[in-house]
């Protein structure tokens, strides 16, 4: 379903995006890092490959719903809805900024092309589930997607939407878990363990697809493997790698909140955090 | 005496009908889902003691049960109104909005969406289930979110006609209900409009023309205390201390003209509402009154206490919301003058 040229060209955007995402970050001086580089891969494959939607057009009627449940790692979505051309790649340096479209979590009406708003943990699932819900009593053939973290898996109202959306049987419902295993005060095995995830979610009634989040392909797979499972919504479970791109940053839970240029000084000083990050993206050392 | 354009039953006095708040929102949901296919309904667990099950009867394809879980009740509803449906999610109040309040914020508030959030078995009314069940600071909670419009009908009646305004609406609402059988006072000729308080009671006799000058109390009530507060004023009459009774079905937005109009005419305010005195109606009218119009001012609510298992009528004597309370607290009003 995919070519590799295909591939060769979402990883591309991928790289374009933790880019901004660094350069956002530095400029707002606050926000999350490891959640938002880790989902680069995703978020790219999604907007460039696997929803239905026009940039041009951002209330398309047809399109297809993404959900973020896990409001905090927005700025992926900002720097990929941008580079997919829903507004200039430079509006993305306004982000958390008084006046800014780009508010630190995301807020419905001040951004076209957002379908609600997040940040409060553990309620994206039931609201994908209930607009899934209310498409379907309408016979609409888009999809609902929903990207959700693992943390908020330690939420409440998140298993009150996964038994509903498991009752009404809606297919039409794709979520994605960022599973990264960190969370604001540590890793989530220590903080509040989650495993087994995948049987949890069986239990449930979910169809589960298991997939490596930084393989563009099999990613992908899986979102097509969702649209032929009709009886049960798909949990299509995508271990990640937080900090994804950047090894400073790389499955060390202390990025998850803070921004280049605040994060931990053990390793780049504060001041040279920003230079260093984008040229590890690239692959080089200074 | 009854104000004549208030248009109110015969016999609220003696031999009132009675029937539950929450019997006008099961109607007037049915009534409201058959104008618009919009509206959908949702319940957590309690389809048939919030009266949701008359719409569940009607139109079982737009009724969603979602178990005991009033969290996914406030935010599967959030997802259907971003669609473009027209939710009313019911459950009592101590859950919804007690329990809910943040996805309630997030995801119907600052998304601003049409989802109507009925808080039913509010007040210490609800009788033998106890404090637990007994919703005492939903207006409060409810009041201090913008975008939402807060609703609370006086009976069965106007609860009926609330419910097919509050579809109307376009934006959040919510909506306050009771669980005992109270007087019907309003008919379906009664006035109602969403944000705009009713007259019930004057001052009589009137010579002529609306003069209200000899008013000495205004009486702001919501919901089915209004009746009580009625009982007071005509009491009170007999006494030579005359009244006039403002039905504040819409706490917010507040009808500010009505209320200073009324409060500026008899320079003395009291508020009756079955909730605490800390931010219900008796709050929002005296935010209004400090800034604009400063004037005497005394609360008939529950004061700073939970309730407990009773009899509704009981309940509602012990924690000091009867008629001779309305009528001390008038008393109190006019030596502060």
């Amino acid at each position: 379903m995919i070519t590799d040229a295909d591939v060769k060209k979402i990883e591309a955007k991928a790289l374009a995006i933790r880019t901004t995402i660094i350069e956002m970050l530095a400029a707002a001086k606050s926000g999350h890092t490891s959640g938002p580089l880790g989902m680069a891969d995703i978020f790219a494959a999604l907007y460039f490959h696997v929803l239905k939607h026009d940039p041009k057009r951002p209330d398309l009627a047809e399109r297809d719903r993404l959900f973020l449940s896990n409001g905090h790692i927005v700025p992926v979505r900002y720097a990929t809805m941008a580079h997919a051309g829903y507004f200039p790649v430079e509006e993305c340096l306004t982000l958390r900024k008084f006046g800014s479209r780009l508010q630190g979590h995301p807020e419905y009406h001040m951004l076209p092309g957002l379908e609600s708003t997040s940040g409060p943990l553990g309620s994206g699932i039931s609201e994908a589930a209930g607009y899934a819900y209310a498409a379907r009593m309408d016979k609409k053939t888009f999809r609902v997607f929903c990207a959700t973290s693992d943390g908020e898996h330690e939420e409440g109202n998140t298993w009150e939407g996964i038994m509903f959306a498991g009752k009404y049987r809606l297919a039409n419902l794709t979520a994605i878990m960022d599973r990264n295993n960190i969370q604001i005060d540590g890793d989530t095995e220590d903080i509040m363990p989650l495993e087994p995830l995948a049987d949890k979610y069986r239990a449930f009634n979910w169809h589960v697809i298991e997939v490596d989040g930084h393989n563009i392909r099999e990613f992908v797979d899986a979102c097509e493997e969702a649209k032929s499972i009709r009886e049960k919504p798909t949990m299509i479970l995508a271990h990640t790698t937080p900090g994804k791109g950047v090894p400073t940053i790389e499955n060390d839970y202390r990025w998850h909140g803070n921004p280049p240029g605040k994060g931990p000084t053990d390793k780049i000083p504060a001041d040279k955090q920003k230079e260093v990050f984008l040229a590890e993206l690239e692959g080089k050392t200074v | 005496m009854i104000h004549p354009d208030a248009k109110l039953a015969e016999n609220i006095f003696d031999k009132p009908s009675t029937a539950s708040t929450r019997e006008g929102f099961g109607k007037g949901v049915v009534e409201a889902g058959t104008a618009d296919e919009r509206v959908v309904v949702l319940t957590a667990d309690l389809a048939e003691s919030t009266q949701a099950h008359h719409f569940q009867k009607a139109f079982p394809e737009r009724f969603v049960q979602v178990g005991v879980a009033e969290q996914n009740l406030a935010t599967v509803a959030a997802g259907m109104a971003l669609y473009g449906k027209i939710p009313f999610i019911n459950s009592y109040a101590t859950f919804s909005p007690g329990r809910n309040w943040e996805q309630i914020r997030t995801t119907i508030g600052i998304n601003n969406v049409p989802v109507i959030v009925c808080g039913h078995h509010t007040g210490v009314s609800v009788g033998p289930d106890g404090a637990t069940h007994q919703a005492l600071e939903d207006i409060a909670m409810m009041r201090a979110l913008p975008h939402f419009t807060v609703i609370y009908a006086c009976d069965a009646e106007e609860g009926r006609k609330a419910t097919i305004a509050a579809a109307k609406l376009g934006g959040p609402v919510y909506m306050r209900w009771a669980r005992d059988k109270t007087p019907i006072m309003t008919t379906p000729g009664s006035p109602f409009k969403v944000g705009k308080a009713n007259v019930l009671w004057i001052p009589s006799p009137r010579t002529e023309g609306p003069s209200l000058v000899n008013t000495d109390v205004a009486i702001f009530a919501t919901g089915h205390l209004v009746h009580n507060a009625l009982l007071a004023a005509r009491d009170l009459a007999e006494e030579g201390i005359e009244t006039t009774v403002v039905n504040v079905h819409t706490i917010k937005p507040l009808d500010e003209e009505t209320i200073l109009r009324e409060a500026k005419r008899a320079g003395a305010v009291v508020s009756v509402e079955e909730h605490q005195i800390a931010g219900g109606l008796g709050g929002a009218i005296a935010e209004l009154l400090a800034q604009k119009m400063p004037t005497p001012m005394e609360f008939v609510g529950v004061h700073d206490t939970y309730g407990q298992s009773g009899e509704p009528k009981e309940l509602v004597e012990y924690y000091g919301m009867g008629a001779s309370h309305i009528k001390e607290a008038v008393k109190r009003a006019i030596s502060r003058k």
